[in-house]
């Protein structure tokens, strides 16, 4: 029996560690115990790799590539680990180790391991757990080597030596992804205390194995550029896997090419615009609409900013003029309905379109509500709410405290309504909102004093990347409203399903990176500043309970915290690559292009009679937008082009007659010319 | 008898002078089961002191002019039509036997009419010999109608409206509509008073029936203020149109609507918008005439129901931020009815308008192989192709989610449709409906048994004139009221046909429907103008309507809200812990807040971003690859100090 195993083993064990279960053809079936009776029964039922097969593969030759890249940058920090795993990739597969870097700064290596640099794999078995996935969960031992998820089952024959972690009915989760954070979000110049470093530490800490970060170029920088710098600060710094989404700050022709080029070769598939910050970045409908087509056609997911900018101009104005500077002014500003009615727009460009649409940053119950109906009627539309709205609300703006006030400063504003996260935990648990991100972007004191006079120069942005996971088990799960799977589902599947990182993310089944975390559901721990990974010394949850937390976290095979310590790698993230067109945004969207085609009906042609149109030149104002200043350029002349500027003075004999501007002309037969009888 | 023709003004605070004199009337004993006392029924529900704002000036101006200011007056506006309405039969009519429904109550009463208002109400009337006797047994006595959206002058493209102020108001009157409002389209650039004059004076020639006008304000900046407070406090204009759509030439932005908003409330104004996202509207167009789609259907497919759903969603927000009453006109779609229905749940002042197409068809036509009855169908926004759609919107308006029914009466015939025979978009907008609008509400509410016959009243004629502060003069059967007066017959049918309809219009967009519910006799101003299926109207003998600003029923609400919304600020002690230093704190946000107000051309700022330093070097640099930082973090030692201390 033992024999057949192993044999099992080693015959299967490329394919499936390549190219998935299912493309070797069906497999010698096994018993293994009672929950899994039947080998690659877990996998098989929910995930058919095959489906899977192009993001796979996708996948899978960008991240050699990627590894490879990190190699040639040479960066000194990376060095160790970028080593180890370059090494791991050649490595015989016989030979077991323990990683040198991880171990160091452990007390002691447990095993009789020789610290060998250079070729060393990690190999590691998760005994006695709880595997949960979004779908379903069972008691399964998880093999892992070279980073990967090899094996799950019971009764695994795994080599000998390897590290066992004792999981002890533990849930073994997918690691957290957090699809929105700002580590290098600059204002006014400055960057955010938290940088690629500090922030995946911190998400770390958190149970979040991977991060999602915006790119935000300024109006006129170049979206490529942009891209690179991120991509070379986050490489140097990350310690966990991540990817980018790059925000565009302005349309026009420039941005299409970039853009292409960034789907095409960068393996960027997500991209932000704004409804807000008028005169910044805000679009036009317009150019919304011409961006969505746009996207749409390059198969990518747009983010939406969603906030109504003009409206929010006019009320910091008017808040100003009133005299409130303090960070009071900054909701009052912004008010829940601008949001909603943001929410609503962007959802309409999308259907008219017919374009995926992804509402970042759901912070209030109407908004959360519009999103639902637009689901409700069918609509692509997806809503991530994050940390802050899920855990505290905006009643902290009022606060004595103006470094507190300060603190809570992000757009769209904290709702002061104190029932707004429990309805946004509502809606994540039946599904209406599907992705939990942290929007974290942390700014010290200092930086929010920028805006000491004038809420509206506030650097915004908050914390939320650590307590992400915490707060959604403690105030979703724990409370009864949400199962395990789908908080798996919400912190991580979800987002590796939209974002086309799934199955590689998001999923603990064979074949998938091994990121995977054990979770404590009954880890109490109170938040504070002071015990916090991030750099910002005020934390917007102090005070808050939090139950539930990861005991340990793995990435890519390797553990990096272990009960409560963290041995973070600066550098060891890789940036994970995405290709365009996600099945999970993208399926019904390719039928709907079918069954929405757009036909004229065909007529004779009108021969009757046709009014002749007075001369009058076409009114056309020479700005195609009309919502954002910078753009549009005002027709200098209030003339009305319509009305001859020829006038006699006084009253005239004909005043009385209603003027007829036109007349009315039936063509003959023969036609004739417009100039014939003019008055 | 030509008393009625007494300066529009003052002839209108004659009627509302009398209504809240302070001495009252002998009371008489009527008898009738109904109305054992005189005056009983206004008194009930109606408190006339309270609606009257101006009671005793008006009363002194008003007689005057009764004395006989009227003739010269009116005789240098319009000299040739006095001749036709000093001579009149009906300046004392009374009518018999009628069931009076009136938007609160219905009840059996006999009316008596003198000098164009009606004077008593009650059965058995002790009325002066030689009186003209109309016979309403068995029909309904109801108000007049009032059509709250025509658009019978505003020109198109260039175009004139095949029917103007006299065809208009003739087919509104055969229709049992007795006041319209309509539209002034103020042409982008043009002063709001010579449009509102000329609009006035037009209207005085040539309509029919009583009239007031909104004004359409294409272009808001805000050297439009005085003229809009002139409008409002002296030619009693309180409803303003604003566009959302017809990108680059009407359309507004919402910094302005917002702007607008605000100044419409502090004026007591109420906004009207055409709510449809011009944006996605011009896109979607220029789209269609790729595809090759230039027939009337692609009007429909680019002028989607979402789209104005969206403006709808929008308006209301602005609405709200600005506090601010909002009306809707043209409500076509469900969704959009369903957005205003939400947001009347939520407290919001808003008001929705369906129209007679949008009640009694569909938008199905526009995809009819004959170009010139697609064309027919034109308007914005269209006619939604679901077929359930006109059912729907006469549910929310049984309920009272919508509030008024209109026509948008905008007609133009083939020839003039014919301009956009090869493109849609050239294609002049409108649809008729002002002289079926009445029966249509009857026909498919009040027949069907979704609506009653006194919100039947209210939703053709007294919520109107509550909104638009005419009532009670205008919208009410009660004595002191206008004697606008409409005898409908629910029995008679009529098929609905461009043969016999009272427009110029050579299609009719309703041909062939039947309709159950006819007025039988209409009566404006207190001259019988339709009986016995004759028509019988004088070109100009319509008068102005003024009316006053701040309408009570809208806004009562709103007064209390804005007392109720003012905001505070925290007090707090000055924040006195270190502070980031920022190279050039430059605001990028430009002086002006309206962005497409042609008057405030400052805002040429172009898309530069005034974050970052204009200064750049050319090719690459040596250090490219490291990421940017402009700034320092620099800790404020507690002397303070400068902010050009030091700059890396």
């Amino acid at each position: 029996m033992s024999d057949c195993r192993r044999q099992w083993n080693r015959e299967d064990e490329l394919p499936v560690y390549l190219a998935g279960p299912i493309t070797t053809g069906p497999n010698q079936r096994k018993t293994y115990g009672m929950f899994s009776s039947v080998e690659g029964a877990f996998e098989s039922k929910t995930i058919d790799f095959e489906n899977y097969a192009v993001g796979r593969k996708g996948s899978r030759t960008p991240r050699s590539g990627s590894r490879e890249r990190l190699l040639d940058t040479g960066d000194p920090i990376s060095k160790t680990p970028s080593e180890a795993r370059e090494s791991s990739l050649n490595g015989s597969p016989g030979e077991r180790n323990e990683l040198p870097h991880l171990r160091l700064s452990h007390a002691a290596p447990t095993r009789n391991c020789t610290p060998k640099k250079g070729d060393s794999s990690e190999r590691l078995l998760i005994k006695g757990g709880r595997v949960v996935n979004d779908d379903q969960s069972f008691y399964a031992d998880v093999y892992i080597e070279d980073g990967l998820i090899k094996q799950v089952g019971e009764n695994l024959v795994v080599p000998e030596g390897v590290k066992v972690i004792e999981a002890n009915g533990r849930m073994v989760i997918p690691g957290g992804i957090d699809v929105n954070t700002c580590l290098m979000k600059s204002y006014l110049g400055t960057q955010p205390v938290d940088d690629f470093f500090q922030g995946t530490k911190a998400a770390l800490a958190g149970g979040t194995t991977m991060i999602i970060d915006h790119v935000a170029p300024q109006p006129g920088d170049s979206l490529l550029e942009a891209f690179e710098r991120w991509q070379e600060a986050a490489d140097k710094k990350a310690c966990c896997d991540y990817s980018l989404h790059v925000d565009i700050p302005q349309w026009n022709e420039n941005v299409k090419d970039e853009l292409e080029l960034l789907v095409q070769d960068k393996g960027i598939n997500s991209f932000q615009v704004y409804m807000a910050y008028k005169d910044v970045y805000q679009m036009t409908d317009s150019e919304l609409y011409e961006a969505f087509s746009f996207l749409k056609q390059l198969g990518a997911v747009v983010l939406v900013h969603a906030e109504n900018g003009d409206l929010i101009a006019q009320e910091q104005q008017k808040i100003l003029g009133m005299g409130i500077t303090g960070p009071e002014g900054h909701p009052l500003s912004r008010p829940e309905e601008l949001e909603a009615e943001a929410v609503f727009r962007a959802i309409t460009l999308g259907n008219r379109v017919n374009c995926p649409v992804y509402i970042t940053k759901v912070m209030s119950k109407s908004a959360a509500d519009t999103i639902t109906q637009a689901r409700r009627k069918g609509s692509v539309v997806f809503g991530e709410p994050i940390t802050a709205s899920l855990a505290t609300d905006g009643s902290h703006y009022w606060s004595k405290n103006w470094a507190k006030a300060a603190a809570y400063v992000t757009s769209p504003p904290l709702s002061p309504d104190q029932t707004t996260p429990d309805h946004l935990h509502t809606l994540l648990a039946c599904g209406d909102l599907q992705v939990v991100g942290s929007s974290h972007c942390a700014y010290s004191t200092s930086q929010k004093a920028i805006g000491k006079d004038d809420f509206t120069l506030i650097p915004e942005g908050i914390n939320g990347v650590e307590e992400r996971m915490g707060f959604v088990w403690e105030k979703a799960v724990a409370m009864g409203k949400m199962d395990e799977n789908q908080f798996v589902a919400v912190t991580s599947t979800n987002a590796a399903k939209i974002f086309n990182l799934y199955p590689r993310k998001g999923r603990i089944a064979a074949g998938s990176d091994a990121d995977i975390v054990i979770w404590d559901p009954d880890s109490v721990k109170t938040i504070t500043a002071k015990l916090q990974q991030s750099a910002a010394e005020y934390n917007i949850f102090e005070g808050l309970e939090c139950r539930g937390g990861p005991v340990l976290v793995l990435i890519q095979g390797q553990v990096v915290y272990e009960e409560g310590k963290l041995h973070a790698q600066q550098g060891t993230g890789r940036f994970i690559p995405r290709k365009p067109f996600p099945d999970y945004a993208y399926q019904r969207v390719k039928f709907r292009n079918e069954v929405k085609r757009k036909q004229g009906v065909t007529r004779g042609i009108y021969d009757g009679p046709v009014y002749d149109v007075a001369p009058t030149p076409k009114y056309i104002t020479p700005s195609p937008s009309a919502k954002t200043s910078p753009t549009s350029h005002q027709p200098p002349p209030i003339r009305n082009l319509h009305q001859s500027n020829f006038s006699l003075s006084g009253a005239q004999i004909d005043d009385n007659i209603p003027r007829r501007s036109g007349h009315r002309i039936v063509a003959p037969p023969g036609g004739r010319s417009n100039i014939t009888s003019l008055g | 008898m030509s008393e009625r023709r007494c300066s529009p003004e003052d002839d209108c605070s004659s009627l509302l002078s009398r209504l809240g004199s302070d001495s009252p009337r002998p009371r008489m004993k009527y008898g009738g089961m109904f109305c054992n006392v005189e005056g009983a029924f206004e008194n009930k529900t109606l408190n006339f002191e309270s609606l009257g704002l101006r009671p005793q000036r008006c009363q002194a101006t008003c007689t005057h002019s009764r004395d006989g200011g009227h003739a010269a007056r009116r005789g240098h506006t319009s000299g040739h039509t006095r001749e036709n309405c000093g001579k009149r039969e009906g300046d004392r009519l009374i009518i018999k036997g009628g069931k009076i429904v009136n938007d609160d109550q219905s009840f059996y009463a006999d009316i008596y009419i003198e000098d164009g208002t009606i004077k008593q109400i009650g059965e058995n009337l002790i009325v002066p010999p030689g009186v003209k006797t109309v016979d309403a047994y068995g029909q309904l006595v109801i108000p007049g109608g009032i059509d709250a959206n025509t658009n019978l002058y505003s020109p198109q493209k260039g175009l004139n409206p095949a029917d103007d102020f006299y065809q208009g108001t003739r087919a509104a009157l055969s229709g049992g509509t007795t006041t319209i409002m309509d539209h002034v389209l103020v042409e982008p650039g043009t002063s709001l008073l010579t449009a509102f004059d000329q609009w006035k004076d037009a209207a005085e020639q040539r309509a029919c029936c009583d009239f007031s006008l909104h004004v359409d304000i294409t272009r808001w900046h805000e050297g439009l203020y005085e003229e809009l407070e002139t409008l409002v406090k002296d030619k009693g204009v309180n409803s303003f149109l604003f566009f959302m759509a017809y990108k680059d030439k009407y359309q507004s932005s919402d910094s302005q609507l917002y702007e607008a908003f605000s100044v419409l409330r502090d004026l007591g104004a109420i906004a009207q918008v055409h709510a449809e996202n011009g944006d996605i509207i011009d896109e979607e167009q220029k789209k269609l005439l790729c595809l090759g789609i230039t027939g009337p259907e692609g009007h429909v497919i680019s002028h989607s129901e979402e789209v104005e759903t969206e403006a709808v969603y929008r308006a209301i927000t602005i609405a709200k931020q600005s506090n601010c009453p909002l009306y809707i006109t043209k409500v076509m779609s469900k969704s959009a009815a369903d957005v205003i229905a939400k947001a009347r749940k939520k407290g919001m002042v808003v008001y929705g308008e369906p129209i007679t197409a949008g009640l009694a068809t569909d938008g199905s036509h526009y995809w009819s192989k004959d170009w010139a009855i697609a064309a027919a169908f034109v308007t914005s926004p269209p006619l939604n192709p679901d077929p359930s759609t006109p059912q729907y919107l006469t549910s929310l308006l049984a309920c009272g989610d919508l509030q008024v029914t209109s026509s948008a009466q905008a007609s133009f015939s083939t020839a003039q449709k014919a301009v956009g025979k090869d493109n849609f978009t050239s294609i002049p907008e409108g649809t008729n409906g002002i002289e079926e609008r009445m029966s249509v509400v009857w026909d498919r509410a009040v027949a069907t048994g979704m609506m009653d016959e006194n919100e039947f009243v209210a939703v053709t004629s007294t919520n109107a004139a509550k909104l638009f502060s005419m009532y009670p003069r205008k919208g009410r059967i009660a004595v002191g009221s206008d004697a606008d007066i409409v005898i409908w017959n629910p029995k008679e049918t009529r098929i609905v046909s461009a043969n016999t309809h009272n427009l110029n219009l050579e299609v009719n967009i309703f041909e062939g429907l039947e309709f159950r519910g006819v007025a039988s006799v209409v009566i404006s101003g207190g001259r019988v103008l339709l009986e016995d299926g004759k028509l019988n109207v004088t070109e100009g003998s319509g008068r102005f309507i003024p009316r006053k600003a701040f309408p009570d029923i809208v806004y009562k609400r709103i007064k209390a809200r804005s007392k109720m919304a003012e905001t505070r600020g925290v007090p707090r002690g000055n924040y006195d812990g270190p502070v980031h230093d920022v190279i050039s704190m430059t605001k990028s946000v430009p002086p002006t807040p309206t962005t497409r107000g042609p008057p405030c051309p400052k805002n040429l700022t172009g898309p530069r971003n005034l974050h970052q330093s204009g200064f750049t070097l050319a090719g690459t640099q040596i250090d490219d690859h490291i990421p940017r930082r402009s700034t320092q973090r620099i800790v404020a030692p507690p002397g303070g100090r400068s902010n050009i201390t030091s700059l890396s």
